[in-house]
């Protein structure tokens, strides 16, 4: 299997809708106003931001305009120029150990699966890795952490449930430290952004680790679930401006909805797509890569 | 989203150039309801189902006379509300009851959906209705599921029925046996979460429906879900005609337009909303303040529900009266104060107000142990002082540190507070927003 053809597989979903509404839109309307408007629709309804959606079609509209061009073919590959600016309007990331990534998110999003497949991604990598179970709050959230180090093949550090989850990161930072692990990678509870006590928790972890480890490259990376519409923009706003963030990870893609919200986040939040998951198998991480991403929306 | 002006801005500014009163115009009509349209898609209503909603609206109101005591845009708003409370239906929907017990109840929906933290709410909302709820674990593939679920389960004192990873079908039925044995009266399945398009899973689903035949199939849907809510809903509905939806995790600031948009699809009643970590944190669902969050006009009406409970009506009279005449002391500061907390806190109630949310309460943040010591600081005054903070000179300040525990500094901050909430308080008088 190619590098993105599990990607494709995935998107081809995605592309079966927003490819079949462009080709229905294409083939009933000519280019006018009307055009445009429902353009931006179909944006929306991939939930691309209504103002980035009003954005790209406002851009492509005034391009088409000025060359005076009323080819549908080339409106399409000015879309497809937009998407992919749109979504590597951020540096990407690349991760340099010793490294630490502590991964964020609400609820439910998949944080803890994906470090399981990250985990992996890196053990393959020939990297040394060891994960912190710092969700102490979620039942059960660090045994399911084990299970995913175990078929990993990675060292799990993990407190009981109810610790302190910055006692756990300081007890981890430790470890890693002592055994010279490559990568060391947090798991934190689900959150919802608008909890300050919870984001407080999170800023002292933060805390801990630029404190104990200050020679490793710190990351933060968020973890976003491909099926949340706009509210996907709050919670990379809230955690950006309370922790920084380094990239995201779009997880579920696997289902029929669209994570659209990364192109406007990309644009307006400035924080780069770093991995999708595809899957609920260890294997079902790739790299994101914005030229496939676009052109699997369009193939 | 801060950036987005909120719908009634817009709608001002349409109607900004209406300058006769009278009936509602078609092209009014139309260019107003654009605007809801954006307003219900940016609240993540599926596309479909706001064009839906906007052409069934926009029949009744053109035409529509403007009543006197309102402008276009709230004429609008409360037609496009109205509407929007009558299709997401009623607030009582009750768990129905199997006439033979046990009452089975099976859980299902996407992953991460919060199925197995709801399990425990349900469970925990049984127990407090003298019922005996037995929970059964089925979701067999999520490594660690049946672990969480007997953590909950032990926290709430329900009994847990697992079989390890065994076959879920099987379980479900042999959990039913095990309640009808020993005498539960509800059974609570918890169903591994799945997409809508993954034909084994589903199916699976169906043979475990077969099987125990539930009384209640309960869809749990993430509040922030997007577009795709309608696609979700919609299959579940089709292979299990579910009885009931779930809605979980709108603690937070989604609009949750997906709520109209699974609604618009099944039309089966949203019966519980999941509102919290915490185990006791399940509410009914409220159609009318679902509306508002949708249109982003904030969950005022809770607010005012809950201020109403909290503060009785002669205080508030009084308040009223004392702001009129801008007499506002710090003895009505600690009643304030007090009345917040019955509220259920401070940021409970900033939660609510419109556009709150938005801002993010960092900014408004309040700490609640200041309160405390800010009641403390109070309660250390002389009456005198409490009515008039102006007499507080040093020495005072010396002998209120003392008795409160606190500093000169933290007094000074006090002070300064409560005159800019009296300054506050003045600009909302005259606005008419402070309506207690």
């Amino acid at each position: 299997m190619g590098l993105f053809s599990k990607l494709k597989e995935a998107l081809k979903k995605t592309k079966n809708s927003l490819a079949a509404k462009l080709t229905d839109l294409f083939s009933r309307n000519k280019l006018g106003d009307e055009f445009y408007e429902d353009l931006e629709e179909i944006l929306i309804s991939s939930d691309v931001s209504v103002l980035t959606a009003e954005e790209i079609v406002e851009e492509i509209k005034e391009r088409a305009i000025g060359e005076k061009c009323r080819d549908k073919e080339y409106v399409i590959s000015l879309l497809k120029e937009a998407l992919y600016d749109k979504l590597t309007a951020a540096e990407p990331l690349e991760i340099e150990t010793p490294a630490v990534l502590m991964v964020v998110g609400v609820n439910g999003v998949g944080k803890t699966t994906t470090i399981g497949k990250l985990a992996n991604l890196f053990v393959k990598d020939d990297f040394t890795v060891t994960v912190a179970a710092a969700d102490t709050f979620r039942a059960a959230a660090s045994e399911q952490l084990s299970v995913w180090g175990d078929r990993a093949g990675v060292r799990v550090v993990k407190h009981a449930e109810g610790a302190d989850p910055s006692a756990v990161v300081y007890d981890a930072v430790r470890s890693v430290k002592a055994k010279e692990t490559d990568i060391l990678i947090i798991d934190t509870a689900g959150r919802l952004h608008v909890k300050a006590n919870l984001m407080e928790e999170l800023k002292k972890m933060d805390r801990v680790v630029n404190r104990e480890y200050p020679e490793a490259n710190f990351y933060k990376l968020i973890v976003l679930d491909a099926s949340t519409g706009q509210n996907a923009f709050n919670q990379v706003a809230a955690f950006k401006d309370d922790v920084g963030l380094d990239g995201i990870i779009l997880t579920k893609l696997d289902g029929t909805a669209k994570g659209g919200f990364v192109i406007s986040l990309c644009g307006e939040l400035e924080v780069p797509v770093c991995y999708v998951g595809t899957g609920e198998k260890i294997d079902d991480i790739e790299v994101f890569d914005a030229e496939e991403f676009v052109d699997g929306l369009f193939e | 989203m801060a950036q987005f002006a909120s719908l009634s801005e817009k709608l001002n500014h349409i109607f900004s150039k209406l300058t006769k009163r009278g009936r509602l115009t078609e092209l009014e009509i139309k260019t107003a309801m654009r605007e809801v349209r954006v307003a219900l898609l940016e609240a993540d209503v599926n596309l479909k189902v706001a064009k839906d909603f906007i052409n069934t609206v926009s029949e009744k109101a053109v035409g529509q006379e403007i009543l006197k005591s309102l402008n276009p845009t709230q004429q609008v708003i409360k037609i496009v509300n109205e509407e929007l409370i009558a299709l997401m239906g009623s607030s009582n929907a009750k768990l129905e009851v199997a006439p033979k017990p046990p009452t089975v109840i099976m859980m299902c929906g996407l992953q991460g959906a919060g199925k197995t933290t709801f399990c425990g709410k349900l469970a925990m909302y049984l127990k407090k209705q003298g019922k005996k709820p037995l929970l059964v674990a089925c979701d067999v593939y999520r490594p660690a599921a049946i672990t969480q679920l007997k953590v909950v389960g032990e926290k709430v004192g329900a009994e847990v029925f697992e079989k390890g990873q065994g076959n879920p079908v099987r379980i479900a039925k042999e959990g039913v046996k095990h309640a009808e044995k020993f005498g539960f009266d509800t059974v609570i399945v918890d169903t591994a979460g799945r997409l809508q398009i993954d034909e084994t899973l589903m199916r699976e689903l169906e043979d475990i429906k077969a099987e125990i035949s539930p009384t209640e199939i309960l869809l749990t849907v993430d509040a922030m879900t997007g577009q795709i809510a309608v696609d979700v809903a919609d299959t579940f509905n089709k292979r299990l005609e579910v009885t009931g939806l779930i809605l979980t995790k709108l603690d937070g600031d989604t609009r949750g337009g997906a709520t109209l948009s699974i609604k618009a699809v099944t039309g089966k009643p949203v019966k519980f909303c999941g509102t919290g970590e915490k185990l006791g944190d399940m509410e009914p669902f409220y159609p009318d303040r679902m509306a508002s969050r949708i249109l982003g006009m904030g969950d005022v009406l809770t607010l005012i529900e809950k201020a109403e409970s909290a503060i009785t009506e002669e205080q508030a009279k009084k308040l009223e009266k004392k702001m009129r005449e801008n007499a506002f002391t710090l003895e009505d500061y600690l009643v304030q104060f007090d009345a917040m907390k019955k509220m259920g806190g401070i940021k409970d109630v900033l939660s609510m107000m419109p556009g709150a949310g938005k801002m993010k309460l960092g900014d408004a943040d309040i700490d609640e142990s200041k309160i405390e010591k800010t009641k403390a600081i109070i309660r250390s005054m002389t009456p005198k002082e409490r009515r008039d903070p102006n007499i507080i000179n040093f020495s005072r300040k010396n002998r209120i540190a003392k008795g409160s525990g606190t500093t000169v500094q933290d007094i000074n901050r006090l002070l300064k507070q409560f005159e800019q909430t009296k300054q506050m308080m003045k600009r909302m008088k005259n606005n008419k927003m402070f309506r207690f």
